[in-house]
């Protein structure tokens, strides 16, 4: 290159790019599994801490994702009776239930207009892959309200593609409000009990009304009932870490 | 066809409550027949019920025969699915599904669309010709 004086300029070297570490930046996100924390009773601490290593064992082995209620996964397991011995069924995870080694979940699915729904224990040697297809959380913990709404909530593509994601990024919450098949319903979920955001109530104001008679102010003040699990939570994380590391 | 329940309404009976279709299989549990029979497809003014078990407890799980009550004539059936939870990595379905059968364990219809359990193959030899027609497996 020729300047305005005739000689050749000096060489200027590109501006580097500047990397900005977002992975660093963001504190670390850190999901523990809901089965590892024990329930609150009177049971001996060991059996969950026997437990928890069992568990530990198993995810050595086998790998569990992270998933949530409301993520689609696919599950394949070994079935002595279906053709090529494995049986694949996709689901969006409508409950996680069960603490230790019994923790379990319910995944859902309509498949030629007939609802299906299985119940799969986690840390059962039985299952040998779980593919999380769409992972992402909904405005509930419990999706079992997806009986009783119109069927297009539930229909998963069998042969769906996993959504691909960002590692770092947080997990979406997908606040969908679903429209439900006309009453009568398997449960009133209108009631307060029950705490649902994520339907669509296209019911009149008066049973709205009515059905906030059920409601009980005084639960949140319980003192009886509280349940800090934070501490616990951070104790089972160390713990569990380490023996993965090992 | 699952709404069932919203018909009965219009009987005299409207003021009586109907119980939700019960959790498994037993006498006069209103059933739904999933293959393309003539005779489970065509509507009449009552649903298929269940009449009789043939079980030594009254109660029928998937893979037991069962005595329907269809068109005021009575018939054999073969359960394919209830609304019960059963063992853990067993499906669960959201209706009471049935397949008309006939003494000797031929099925009657030609195909089955609806999803079928895999345990089903352990009774692999009286009920062969069933799952021969199933078209879904769950």
């Amino acid at each position: 290159r020729v300047g305005g004086d005739g000689k050749p300029e000096k060489f200027q070297p590109p501006p580097k790019p500047v990397i900005i570490d977002r992975q660093k930046q963001r504190t670390e996100r850190r999901f523990l599994s809901p089965e590892f924390i024990p329930p609150r009773g009177r049971t001996d601490p060991l059996k969950y801490y026997m437990e928890r290593k069992d568990m530990i064992q198993r995810r050595k082995v086998f790998n569990i994702p992270e998933f949530y209620v409301g993520s689609v996964l696919a599950v394949t397991t070994a079935d002595p009776y279906a053709n090529n011995k494995a049986n694949r069924f996709v689901g969006i995870c409508i409950q996680r239930g069960g603490r230790g080694l019994g923790a379990t979940f319910v995944l859902r699915n309509v498949i030629e207009d007939q609802g299906v729904e299985i119940c799969y224990e986690l840390y059962s040697p039985r299952i040998q892959a779980i593919e999380v297809l769409k992972l992402e959380k909904r405005l509930d913990d419990n999706l079992m309200y997806l009986r009783d709404a119109l069927p297009e909530y539930s229909t998963f593509d069998v042969d769906m593609k996993p959504v691909s994601r960002l590692d770092h990024e947080e997990v979406p919450v997908n606040k969908l409000q679903v429209r439900m098949k006309p009453k009568p319903w398997s449960k009133r979920w209108e009631r307060p009990k029950f705490n649902i955001k994520g339907i669509k109530f296209e019911l009149p104001e008066s049973k709205m009304k009515e059905a906030q008679k059920w409601s009980q102010p005084w639960l949140e003040f319980d003192m009886l009932r509280e349940y800090d699990t934070s501490k616990i939570e951070e104790k089972i994380w160390k713990e569990v870490n380490e023996e993965l590391k090992k | 066809r699952g709404l069932l329940r919203r018909s009965i309404s219009h009987s005299f009976l409207s003021f009586a409550s109907v119980t939700g279709a019960c959790q498994a299989i037993q006498k006069l549990t209103r059933v739904r027949v999933v293959d393309n029979s003539a005779l489970g497809n065509t509507s009449y003014h009552r649903p298929p019920k269940c009449i009789h078990v043939y079980n030594k407890t009254g109660v029928g799980k998937v893979g037991d025969t069962i005595l329907l009550a269809i068109k005021g004539e009575k018939k054999k059936a073969l359960i394919v699915g209830h609304k019960m939870p059963g063992p853990t990595m067993t499906p669960r379905f959201d209706s009471n599904n049935v397949v008309l059968i006939e003494d000797n364990g031929n099925p009657i219809g030609t195909r089955i669309k609806t999803p079928i359990p895999y345990i089903l193959r352990q009774k692999e030899g009286k009920f062969s010709k069933v799952l021969a027609i199933a078209r879904n497996f769950v």
